[in-house]
């Protein structure tokens, strides 16, 4: 038995496989990120719980199953690290609020069982910012996440635990979830793939929610063939979430093996370039669209005038739907309480123990949503919004009547400085202006890396957005970008983060 | 703090000033297997939360699923109200807090209800009424909770309180009224018969047992005055869950004398929630609604819209049982009943007593008699209703082969009711336990009619001279010997017999 090279940097389908093979065991390849997350989540804090004991005890199942014969799945035995945003049965379950420190879920997530039922070993459960509220993991009110890239930048967020966990190389897969840009923004300011699939492709029974309608799990990982194995084993119908698609899932897996845009019909979205996009990002961007010709795509440019107010609108849907969700934290049944003294009735242990248990981004949007729902301002507010929401869904239509995918930065700047942005919620919001369009409309949407902003340093991404249900030509294409730039660069462009 | 009657005007004279408009609120409970929105039992009685799961607990990321059999019994429970079925509808959050609803907010629907702008026909006081219905529309029932301490059994005062979630979820349908109006005095009896019809409906359809002492059925009933020949509505009073045919009555009752009373007092009604106490038949006020409380309703983004396709609607139509208003014509009919005692026995909730009596073999004068004469009287005293006396149609149907053989008399009948009601068991053995049979051996009753006829020479005299009027003093007599077993008209003719010889 042996594996050439460092477990931790080794692709998920290239462990898959040397798990498969005999060439290395699914306990010493879970051994192996268990020791790096020990020697390095001190300096990037992507973790807020390691399940050490129950991710041997998968490897140990996986190599049992290998022992006995047993054919084993695409991704049998390889490391994950999973938001802790979809509920664990028996492990910690926190959103990154202290509203539900403590609670241990008594039921997996779909996700959850899937990711069991195709042998993942779960490594725990990463940061992310509270109720996953943010785009720079700040808002966990267990501390921020540090990019590996440069640990006094944010990952992004509000998936920068499983972000950083890859740079970090403390797992080669993760689970995000990607509401406004929550998976692919931080791919984009990490350097890795972040993928937010066609809202009701992954499953989101178990996904603590945010915005119902806007939420969606998707695969993050260092490759976009690795993601769209991850993909593959989470996505498909389920029965218990009535927005989940009864439809056969893309065939991601060969969209990303088969890496060939010849002939496919690209639109570069017009609206988002110019002021207020970083230089170093507009340049890798422009590049990334001259190799999209290159590799034989042709290129036009698209018209959709009503993303410009796709911001303002999400603002509006996201919050109502979150005052609604995070009713239930009333300090009932369960999660954390406080003044339960005996005297407090039940009005005041709630409200005392949601001013204790939310963080301040938290109650800024369900104040707000409480507003946007509030009887007399409903139509003015979210009524409005779900009226921009039509238009954007048009705007796409009208884009993919004529192309096949659409592309812009994923993000106007590479990552920014910790507390450069905390105060300023505007800013913070702005990382998701190119995002958060796929999710008004329920499309599907990717971040690959496309190189380092010249100006910083920092990793780019290049988004790419597909139809509904077209999830695999994201990772046709992506595959092709990701092949090309590997090709000219040597090597990846994970290999470049600094040493912990 | 109830309001007493006693400074309240006369039912009469508030009716004499003021016209009532109500409007009736019914929220039933489906009796589907699971509930409504995840696979949980919805069996009544368990151990609390034994029935429950991370949905209708409101765990965080939890999901629901609708309930198929829910919305095939909320579109039959529209057809049999003459509604239109949505051709697409939504499920809405309405959010408030309380803590038995796990989410803090309650699936419910809000401007797309399943079913709207129906009709109810009703009989009551002699003539029908049309009831308008303006919708009927699906939602999930709240966790029950117990209030532990303090005086009032609420929760405010309360010492604490256990919340048990298996109702939690349980799909109901809520049937909302337009504004009655018109029904002057009326306006109590047209509630109550409102309610027992929408009952007897509910019933009928096989969607929910609709028994209101389970709180499977629940009335919600607004009432307001107006001076009469005014337009404009007053302010109205919700008397919440209401919870049987006879309290939605004198709820009704009572509010139309206390507002009138406040009215009269140049005061102005208080839009709020009330309290109605069975004890004393009062209401007293529940939370006042100082604002409009605001519901920030909105479209439930975890459910799809429900469209029911047209064929379906169309093939539920034809699964409509026989309509109750039909049934009772037809009934009617059968048993010769004249429009008032039809209405008297819907009223009385013993129109399926009744039919089940007679299945059981007795006839329908005689089930008839029984149950709305005698049983009638008994749950009078009970202040319980008709069903829910502890007597079945079976043991009905037994006491009248007894009394049709001649085994009881209708004396020893009501005895026997008495024994079945305390729990005796079945007339039969009510019948032997007592030693109650009518004696029907002649020998014993000639040994008695001599015993009279020694007893009152004279009477027995002037019955021997042709005058039978003092006949009856001679029965009399004999009835008391034999502690009203016997059958007085066997009495009366061996008692001729034996002064004719
Ligand atoms: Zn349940």
């Amino acid at each position: 038995m042996s594996f050439d090279g460092d477990l931790t940097r080794s692709t998920a389908a290239a462990l898959a496989a040397a798990i498969k093979g005999g060439d290395v065991t699914a306990t010493e390849v879970t051994q192996a990120h268990l020791d790096r997350i020990a020697k390095v989540d001190e300096k990037v804090h992507a973790f807020l719980h390691v399940d050490t004991e129950g991710a041997l005890a998968k490897a140990a199942e996986v190599d049992a199953k290998r022992a006995r014969g047993e054919k084993l799945g695409p991704l049998a035995g390889v490391p994950l690290a999973l938001k802790d945003v979809f509920t664990t049965k028996g492990v910690p379950t926190t959103c990154g609020s202290k509203m539900l420190q403590g609670w241990v879920p008594p039921y997996d997530a779909t996700v959850t069982r899937r990711l069991r039922e195709a042998d993942v070993v779960i490594l725990g459960k990463t940061n992310m910012d509270e109720f996953a509220m943010g785009s720079s993991t700040e808002n966990s009110a267990y501390g921020v996440t540090h990019n590996p890239w440069d640990l006094t930048r944010i990952p992004g967020g509000s998936g920068g635990g499983s972000s950083a966990s890859l740079a970090a190389f403390e797992a080669p897969l993760a689970i995000g979830t990607d509401t406004g840009g929550s998976i692919r923004q931080p791919a984009s300011v990490t350097g890795t793939v972040g993928v937010k699939p066609t809202y009701g492709g992954v499953s989101r029974y178990g996904l603590v929610a945010f915005s119902s309608s806007l939420d969606q799990g998707g695969p993050c990982a260092r490759t976009v063939l690795d993601a769209a194995l991850l993909h593959a084993a989470i996505a498909g119908h389920d029965p218990m979430d009535s927005t989940s698609i009864d439809l056969p899932v893309p065939d991601v897996v060969a969209a990303a093996r088969l890496a060939d845009i010849k002939g496919m019909r690209i639109g570069v979205v017009k609206q988002f370039d110019g002021d207020g996009y970083q230089d170093g990002v507009r340049q890798r961007f422009h590049e990334s669209v001259d190799l999209l010709r290159e590799l034989g795509a042709t290129i036009v440019e698209v018209d959709c005038p009503s993303f410009d107010y796709a911001l303002p609108a999400y603002y509006l849907i996201a919050p109502s739907e979150c005052s609604s969700n995070l009713a239930r934290f009333d300090a009932m049944r369960y999660g954390r309480r406080v003044g339960d003294d005996g005297v407090n009735g039940v009005e005041e242990v709630t409200s005392l123990s949601r001013e204790a248990g939310f963080g301040p981004e938290v109650k800024r949007r369900i104040m707000l949503g409480t507003y946007a729902l509030s009887s007399g301002y409903y139509d003015a507010y979210y009524g409005s919004a779900q009226q921009v929401r039509t238009l954007i869904m048009r705007d796409f239509d009208r884009a993919f009547a004529d192309v096949d995918v659409l592309v812009s930065p994923t993000t106007p700047t590479t990552a920014f400085k910790i507390g450069e942005r905390a105060d300023d919620p505007m800013a913070m919001y702005l990382a998701d202006l190119c995002t958060i369009p796929s999710n008004m409309a329920g499309n599907a949407g990717m971040s690959v890396p496309v190189g380092l902003a010249p100006d910083d340093g920092l990793p780019v991404g290049l988004q790419i957005i597909a139809p509904a249900m077209a999830d695999d030509r994201l990772y046709r294409v992506g595959s092709a970008v990701e092949a090309a730039l590997n090709g000219k660069w040597g090597r990846p462009l994970i290999e470049e983060v600094p040493a912990l | 703090m109830s309001t007493s009657t006693v400074n309240l005007p006369s039912y009469e004279d508030a009716l004499a000033t003021y016209d009532p408009v109500m409007g009736l609120e019914v929220h039933v409970e489906l009796g589907t297997v699971t509930k409504m929105f995840c696979g949980c039992p919805t069996a009544f009685g368990a151990d609390p939360n034994t029935q429950t799961c991370p949905t209708c607990l409101g765990l965080p990321g939890a999901l629901p699923v609708v309930n198929t059999k829910a919305i095939e019994s909320a579109i039959r429970i529209g057809l049999a109200l003459n509604c239109e079925i949505a051709e697409w509808c939504r499920f809405a959050r309405k959010n408030y807090f309380y803590p038995d609803m796990p989410k803090n907010f309650q699936t419910s629907q809000y401007d797309e209800p399943i079913a709207f702008n129906g009709y109810l026909d009703i009989e009551a006081a002699g003539k029908t009424w049309r009831i308008e219905i303006e919708r009927a529309h699906m939602e999930e029932d709240t966790g029950k909770s117990t209030h532990v301490g303090g005086a009032t059994g609420r929760i405010h005062g309360a010492e604490y309180s256990l919340v048990d979630y298996n109702r939690a979820g349980i799909p109901l349908i809520e049937i909302v009224t337009k504004p009655i109006t018109g029904t002057g005095e009326h306006a109590p009896e047209v509630a109550r018969a409102y309610v027992a019809e929408l009952r007897e409906l509910i019933k009928a359809l096989g969607v929910s047992e609709a028994r209101m002492e389970l709180g499977q059925m629940r009335c919600d009933a607004n009432v307001s005055l107006r001076p009469i020949g005014r337009e404009k509505f007053g302010t109205r009073s919700e008397t919440k869950n209401v919870n049987s045919l006879r309290s939605v009555e004198r709820a009704v009752t009572f509010e139309i004398r206390r507002h009138a009373a406040v009215l009269n007092a140049g005061d102005t009604v208080i839009q709020e929630t009330r309290h109605f106490h069975e004890n004393d038949g009062t209401t007293s006020p529940g939370r006042v609604k100082e604002e409009a409380e605001d519901y920030r309703y909105f479209p439930e983004p975890d459910l799809v819209p429900v469209a029911p396709a047209r064929t379906w609607v169309d093939e539920l139509r034809g699964t409509l049982p026989e309509l109750p208003s039909v049934r009772r014509n037809r009934l009617q009919a059968e048993w010769g009943a004249t429009d008032h005692d039809m209405q008297s026995i819907q009223n009385a909730g013993a129109v399926d007593l009744i039919v089940q009596t007679v299945s059981l073999g007795a006839p329908a004068d005689q089930a008839r008699k029984w149950w709305m004469g005698e049983l009638a009287r008994h749950a009078n005293e009970q202040e319980a209703e008709l069903g829910d006396l502890a007597i079945t149609p079976a043991q009905v149907a037994e006491l009248v082969t007894l009394t049709t053989a001649g085994t009881l008399n209708d004396k020893l009948a009501r005895q026997v009711i008495v024994g079945v009601l305390a729990g005796e068991g079945s007339p039969k053995q009510v019948v032997a336990a007592r030693g109650l049979a009518v004696v029907s051996d002649d020998g014993a009753l000639l040994a008695a009619i001599d015993e009279a006829i020694a007893k009152f020479p004279d009477a027995a005299d002037k019955v021997r001279g042709g005058n039978q009027g003092p006949a009856g003093q001679l029965i009399g007599a004999v009835m008391k010997t034999t502690r009203g077993q016997a059958d007085a008209a066997r009495v009366r003719e061996l008692l001729l017999e034996r002064l004719s010889g």
